[in-house]
């Protein structure tokens, strides 16, 4: 076990930014500490690093108690979002002030200096200055210079936050390439979800200041423990259904679900692959009205208006677009393939509640 | 644009004028008020000082400056400067450390003192000390048991100086470390550096400009003050006189060429630290630009 939280709280002036949060890092593993701005995932960041101490709670790296340790023992590496350069210091120079202070000889600072830059293809930048490099070169001399003095475990604070659309995905892939290189154990903070599920492999997803849900990219887009995490992880239509006769409805749709009760009140949720439609009327039970189409690259997002006058959204390729024969304000039937019980913020899903329809998603789908 | 006659679009633009500029005669006139006023107000003066320095010779200009009242006067002076000018670059490195890199009560009170020294008259600045230190003072007779002297000597002068030269560095450096958060800091101390050393490697040179500017300023108060050492002073000729005490002194004694020879040195002192200061902001202005032009040169 690498890291390990236990309950906690970070309160800054009497308000809490981080209430009873644990979780366990593996060794090795790439991680996002993923949520909207606010939600307290920098502070469990600075705390890990500890740049900030925790109100109440323990951490553990390596099964040892580190909340004493000071940041400069804990032996991390920290990128900051906006990198944090010296600036009076060169490309090299940056990266060699850690092994400076950690009073490695020259020459083996010089052969660690040199290996960095050509990891981080920093090459015949060494003399620049931080304010002679682009953005995407500045966040490479951050990481080497995080990595320099061979941290045990590797932080960084919304990594790809300040660099343009192009840039970023050179560079999450090269996170992932460095991750796959060095093995050493990484944890981000990103308010982007599609960023957090591309690059790590477990994700941690906050919502104020509280542990939302732990899990695979999969897991949390497959089966959000939340209303919160369904709808922060990617799309999803979410109707407030009232159960009669043992089924859960809204308006023409009804979603059959085991253990509920006549008069309770649940929230259904379903992804727009889920929304299978058809041109043929005679196909499926409901008929919808094809309202708006969004192109989205090689998907597109249509929003189906039900008689009912409900709105929800679905996908599809642009082929199966064209082979439909679709155009805004076409009629056509559709189905839900697949939905989910979620449960309310804050609340947990009672565990007899439980979801007859399942379909497994293919790979690739979903993001 | 194509259709439209090119002539008489710019006819139209001949007489259009922008809403927000003045008409060039009240533009020309202000230019001209603020010329002639500085011309009046501190450029001919200070040519008369250098006028009125040799007005009657080369001879008595540099009798006036090797009269061992005049070197007293200048070793004090210098004395006085390498004393104060090293204590408050240390306070006001302090002072701005603790001011933007930590959140503590009482903040915003010491932020007002170190503008105390702004705001109180000099004279009062000396008379406060007198009424510490004098004889009658606060701590006079303790003092004076233990024969300790602070006013009408060094200590006192030194001590006035230091307090009315106190601002300066702190007041440089303040809005310059606000401006550079602490975000370099705290990437030293995640790379293991100690306070010591992230202070020595990482803040010292991200505001060494500010430093060294606030410093120039320091140093050209510490020379010129008048009012808070004339207070404390006691106008001990060749043994408490400071350079600016001693042109007084030499003015009221109606030896007006030897007071503008020893003001010609102040002055030139003057010069040049707005020499330097103007040379250090286009250096620093200079740099701001190659560092655009850099950041240019990449994004392209």
């Amino acid at each position: 076990m690498s890291i390990e939280l236990k309950n906690i709280t970070k309160q800054f002036g009497g308000v809490s930014a981080v209430n009873d949060v644990s979780f366990t890092v593996a060794d090795g593993q790439l991680v996002a500490l993923l949520g909207p701005s606010g939600c307290g995932k920098t502070t469990v960041l600075r705390m890990i690093s500890g740049l900030e101490a925790p109100t109440a709670g323990e951490i553990f790296v390596r099964g040892k108690r580190v909340n004493d340790v000071p940041v400069q023992k804990r032996n991390i590496g920290f990128v900051f979002q906006g990198y944090a350069l010296f600036k009076s210091m060169s490309v090299a120079d940056n990266i060699a002030f850690g092994l400076k202070i950690k009073k490695w000889a020259k020459a083996d600072r010089d052969a660690r200096v040199a290996e960095l830059i050509a990891l981080l293809g920093l090459k015949d930048l060494e003399k620049r200055y931080p304010h002679q490099l682009s953005g995407g070169q500045r966040q490479r001399v951050a990481l080497a210079r995080a990595l320099a003095p061979k941290p045990d475990v590797l932080l960084l604070d919304e990594p790809f936050a300040a660099v343009d659309a192009k840039i970023r995905q050179e560079l999450r892939e090269m996170l992932v390439n460095l991750h796959h290189e060095l093995n050493v154990t990484t944890i981000f903070v990103t308010h982007d979800q599609e960023e957090a599920m591309e690059v790590s492999n477990r994700i941690v997803i906050f919502d104020k200041g509280r542990l939302a849900q732990i899990g695979t990219p999969r897991e949390v887009y497959e089966e959000p423990a939340s209303e919160f995490v369904a709808r922060f992880i990617g799309v999803m239509n979410v109707l407030d259904c009232e159960v009669r006769e043992g089924v859960a409805r809204y308006g023409e749709l009804e979603f059959p679900t085991h253990g509920v009760t006549d008069g309770q009140r649940l929230r259904i949720g379903f992804r727009p692959y889920a929304v299978q439609v058809s041109n043929d009327l005679t196909a499926h039970r409901h008929f919808a009205v094809l309202r708006h189409t969004y192109f989205l690259g090689v998907l597109l997002r249509l929003e189906l208006e039900l008689p009912s006058g409900l709105i929800i959204r679905a996908r599809m390729s642009k082929e199966e677009y064209a082979r439909l024969n679709l155009t805004e304000g076409r009629e056509v039937s559709l189905q839900i393939r697949q939905y989910r019980v979620l449960a309310r913020e804050g609340e947990s899903l009672p565990p007899e509640v439980s979801v007859t329809h399942s379909l497994s998603l293919s790979p690739g789908e979903g993001i | 644009m194509a259709g439209i006659p090119k002539r008489k679009l710019s006819a139209g633009h001949r007489k259009s004028q922008r809403g927000t500029e003045e008409s060039p005669f009240v533009k020309w006139l202000l230019i001209t008020v603020a010329l002639l006023f500085s011309l009046v107000f501190l450029l001919l003066p200070l040519i008369n000082v250098f006028a009125q320095a040799f007005a009657k010779g080369f001879t008595v200009y540099w009798d006036a400056l090797k009269h061992p009242n005049t070197l007293s006067a200048m070793k004090l002076t210098l004395l006085v400067t390498i004393i104060c000018v090293p204590l408050n670059v240390l306070f006001g490195l302090a002072a701005a450390w603790a001011i933007t890199k930590f959140e503590f009560r009482g903040k915003s009170l010491l932020i007002t003192l170190i503008d105390l020294p702004f705001s109180v008259s000099p004279v009062v600045a000396g008379l406060m000390f007198v009424v510490l230190f004098g004889l009658q003072g606060f701590f006079g007779e303790w003092l004076a048991d233990r024969e300790i002297r602070i006013i009408f000597a060094v200590p006192g002068i030194a001590l006035a100086t230091l307090f009315v030269t106190f601002p300066f560095v702190a007041r440089e450096l303040i809005p310059i470390m606000q401006a550079a958060g602490s975000d370099q800091e705290q990437s030293a101390l995640t790379l293991g550096a100690n306070g010591w050393q992230t202070f020595w490697y990482v803040t010292l040179p991200s505001v060494k400009m500010g430093l060294l500017y606030g410093t120039i300023l320091c140093i050209a108060r510490c020379v010129g003050e008048f009012g808070a050492v004339s207070v404390v002073s006691g106008h001990i000729t060749g043994k408490t006189d400071t350079v600016p005490l001693h042109v007084e002194k030499l003015y009221n004694e109606y030896q007006g060429a030897a007071a503008f020879a020893v003001a010609s040195i102040l002055a030139l002192g003057a010069l040049l630290t707005l020499g330097l200061k103007t040379w250090l902001e286009w250096r620093e202005a200079k740099l701001e630009e190659l560092a655009q032009q850099a950041e240019q040169a990449i994004t392209q």
